[in-house]
């Protein structure tokens, strides 16, 4: 029987999950168990069916190549579909911000909502982009299969199993209260093992590959993988009040504590949403743009410019708290160091286009890349703004900030995703051509005119709000209060709302596309204006 | 390492590798990219000589400017201070119902009234001091407690019904639903609503008017003006805390809730506390 060993390590962890609501220590981790137990249950049912979730009929499982492509099929899947949730849950959380009463107790109030969208957005579609895509491409560009046989299924479905967890936990309101580390240690301790499980998967197939060199894109995904297994273990050092419980009391307290955590935050958007997003543009727009890379010492030069600096920026985030005056300084210089090795990446993707300029006018997906690129380009230099101590001092605690993270999150990682997903899907699913490049023409519309009102609107709202709460008088007593401020804010909520909506729509315009393409369908539609179809060049 | 390769189109040199179609050009670093990271570095290393930078064992390089956040901090504090201070020490110094003869006082302690008012205060009696469902409403005539300036001063410092302070206003009204029939409950509850010229029924009023003189006037007064130094609210206003409509004046009777204000005077101190009863004072219905 084939999976025999899965289905019954699956079952056995059902069986456990049982045992941990059975003698759980408290309500909530019968309930989170709970969960477990039903996911895992049919989990193994499905296994001893054998169901198969080939989501296009008549593939051959074995690919032609010799590369293990069937999961980065899933993970595409999986990518659009954790994008359009996370999505939606921001859309909602953003409308929550203007109008409190569609905060629903318990489950879905701002405080288990507002996580559900962070690591929805960030881990569930971020990080299943970059597991596919980087399955994909260490692949490629070692001309070796994927190692391990199918760990790489157990890394699909375990960071999977992963993001099931978190996202019921959050709802169920467990958390240990740090920003985008909010599961708790056992859901953690599962992430530890998937992560590792991961990083033998690609660096075996690195070791294996039949090039000479590694290519570029494989350093990036290999220091993202390594850095997030470091920050995710220290971060999360903790001891658990019960083994059956969901409660944990962090190894570090008071202004360390917080120095971790923010070294882990900060590096979590170094780490996960620049270097391992930068491996995914270091394959793709080559490709796309069938170009060569502009620049081999810019590549080298920027990523070990950028793997030193950005460990030590994390300090900026506690300027003029009880961080000591020198952490504060670090923090600071380092981010401003690091506003060039970031934007040695951004050339090398731009100038990658040189002599393929006119496929901006033509190829809209290169046309997303490029915005992308741009993107990468405004935030990495907004970011090294911010972090100057006068001008945090305005922006910190204000809605700025959550624009500055947009216009990365919405215009950086999500552009190049789209980018990448727009490649893959058809040569994945071995069609000619996508369902559609007109949709995909709206979609990089709509996205791209909901994250230039969604940021403008947050500097203005930042901006503002950094203003009234600074705003003292001619007598030297406070001018607003805060709820007044808070208030003010009520118009830009709304139109940031309606930024994401756009943002949203171009999303599920993308998961329409993706459908149709899987399931074989070419849509009847003029070609863009100067892009007649053309036949790949042969490689 | 592969043999040398010019790209076609750039006719720049390329590195002689290719990964599954991929090469890479040999440009040199971009001069302004290089010049730019570099001064980013000196000024990185400028910046660190100015201020504190380099952790020690004990505490760290205090920077050739002596800069310190905290220091910063409490120079800003002290200059605050000095600017209010002689205003501040005149307010202390002023009887308060004194402040309000002298203009200039006046102006500044309803201005720091106004400022304090909206750190410690807007939480429950709202940004405009218009109160909500049972916290009060500040800029009417109606005054629990009493609406001289006085009175105003006794309420902020010292709190309603607040544990923490042996000067804090207490009343409590007794639950009538352990004493009334229902009935008559609902009896003086219309008689209640019907003394603000809402319609009640006729026929519950004039019993609820004998139930109201033998159990309520003791505190409320006889024509229901209230008492206020009782805290015995006036309930012919048609201004009311807890609810306005006959079920909710029934449920209040019945079993009455009893707000708590805390007492600030410990946190804020005297001057303040003077500042914010100006402040409240001239609301619209001090006495």
């Amino acid at each position: 029987m084939k999976y025999a060993f899965e289905t019954i390590a699956v079952g056995i962890g059902a069986f456990l999950a049982l045992l941990g609501v059975a003698f759980a220590k408290d309500d909530l981790f019968a309930a989170h168990m709970w969960v477990l137990f039903f996911v895992l249950l049919v989990s193994t049912v499905l296994l001893l069916r054998r169901v198969t979730f080939s989501p296009a009929t008549g593939q051959s499982a074995d690919d032609k190549s010799g590369y293990f492509d069937e999961v980065v099929r899933y993970g595409i899947i999986a990518t659009t579909f954790w994008g359009i949730v996370g999505f939606l849950v921001g859309v909602v959380v953003a409308l929550q911000m203007a109008y409190p009463d569609l905060n629903i107790e318990p489950w879905f109030s701002f405080g288990r909502m507002r996580p559900l969208h962070t690591s929805a957005v960030i881990f569930a579609f971020g990080g299943n982009a970059l597991i596919a895509t980087s399955f994909y491409v260490v692949q490629r560009t070692s001309r070796a299969r994927l190692f391990g046989g199918d760990l790489g299924w157990f890394v699909f479905w375990g960071y999977q199993l992963f993001i099931v967890m978190a996202a019921t936990g959050y709802l169920l309101g467990i958390t240990q209260g740090r920003e985008y580390a909010e599961p708790e240690w056992y859901v953690d301790l599962w992430l530890t093992v998937v992560w590792v499980a991961y990083l033998i998967a690609f660096l075996g197939t690195i070791i294996k590959r039949k090039e000479p060199h590694i290519y570029v894109a494989n350093w990036f995904y290999l220091a993202f993988i390594v850095t997030i297994a470091m920050l995710h273990i220290v971060n999360n050092l903790a001891m658990p009040v019960s083994f059956l419980g969901v409660k944990s009391y962090s190894a570090f307290a008071g202004v360390q504590d917080a120095l971790t955590q923010w070294w882990y935050g900060h590096n979590a958007v170094g780490f996960f949403l620049t270097a391992g997003f930068l491996g995914m543009m270091y394959y793709f727009i080559p490709k796309q743009a069938n170009r060569p890379v502009y620049s081999y010492r810019l590549s080298i030069i920027h990523f070990w410019a950028l793997i030193f600096l950005y460990i030590w920026a994390g300090p900026h985030h506690l300027h003029y708290t009880a961080l000591p005056d020198w952490a504060q300084t670090l923090g600071m210089v380092f981010s401003i160091m690091l506003w060039m090795p970031s934007w040695g990446g951004m050339i090398n993707g731009l100038m990658t286009l040189s002599g393929a300029w006119d496929k901006i006018r033509t190829d809209p997906i290169i046309r997303m890349m490029v915005i992308a690129v741009a993107f990468y380009g405004m935030s990495t230099f907004e970011g090294p703004m911010m972090s100057i101590k006068a001008v945090n001092s305005l922006s910190h605690y204000t809605e700025w900030t959550i624009g500055h993270v947009h216009s990365g999150a919405l215009g950086w990682v999500g552009m190049i995703s789209f980018g990448a997903i727009y490649y893959l899907v058809p040569k994945l699913w071995n069609r000619p051509r996508l369902y559609s490049m007109r949709l995909v023409n709206w979609h990089f519309w709509l996205a791209t005119l909901g994250i230039v009102v969604y940021a403008a609107v947050l500097w203005v709202a930042g901006i503002q709000q950094g203003l009234m709460w600074r705003e003292y008088n001619d007598q030297g007593f406070l001018v607003y209060s805060f709820a007044e401020s808070v208030a003010a804010m009520f118009p830009y909520y709304l139109l940031r709302a309606v930024g994401g909506i756009m943002y949203l729509a171009g999303g599920i315009i993308m998961g329409w596309n993706v459908f149709m393409t899987i399931r074989g369908y070419e849509r009847d539609e003029a070609p863009i204006p100067g892009n007649e179809p053309v036949m790949q060049p042969a490689e | 390492m592969s043999e040398k390769h010019i790209d076609d189109v750039s006719g720049v040199e390329t590195t002689g590798h290719e990964w599954d179609g991929i090469r890479e050009l040999n440009n040199p670093l971009p001069r302004w990219w290089l010049w730019t990271f570099y001064a980013t570095i000196v000024w990185a290393i400028g910046y660190m000589i100015a201020y504190p930078a380099i952790p020690l064992i004990n505490g760290a390089t205090p920077g050739m400017l002596g800069y310190s956040s905290r220091a910063n901090v409490v120079a800003d504090l002290a200059d605050a201070k000095a600017e209010q201070g002689v205003l501040l020490e005149k307010v202390a110094a002023t009887p308060i119902e004194e402040i309000a003869s002298d203009p200039e006082l006046l102006q500044f302690a309803i201005a720091g009234g106004s400022s304090a008012f909206k750190v410690n205060c807007a939480q429950c009696h709202g940004s405009g001091a218009a109160g909500s469902p049972g916290y009060p409403n500040l800029n009417d005539d109606d005054w629990i407690w009493g609406g001289t300036i006085d009175q105003i001063y006794l309420s902020i410092a010292h709190g309603i019904r607040y544990d923490g302070d042996e000067d804090t206003r207490v009343s409590e009204m007794p639950a009538f639903g352990d004493i009334l029939e229902a009935e008559q409950i609902n009896q003086v509850a219309a008689y209640v609503v019907s003394l603000s010229d809402t319609p009640a029924d006729p026929s519950m009023v004039e019993p609820g008017q004998v139930v109201f003189a033998e159990n309520c006037a003791a505190c409320h007064g006889d024509n229901a003006e209230g008492l206020a130094d009782f805290g015995a609210p006036r309930l012919s206003d048609g201004i009311w805390l807890k609810g306005s409509t006959e079920a909710q004046i029934v449920q209040q009777i019945r079993n009455p809730k009893h707000g708590v204000m805390p007492a600030w005077v410990d946190r804020l101190g005297e001057p303040t506390i003077k500042q914010l009863a100006v402040f409240v004072h001239t609301l619209g219905g001090g006495q």
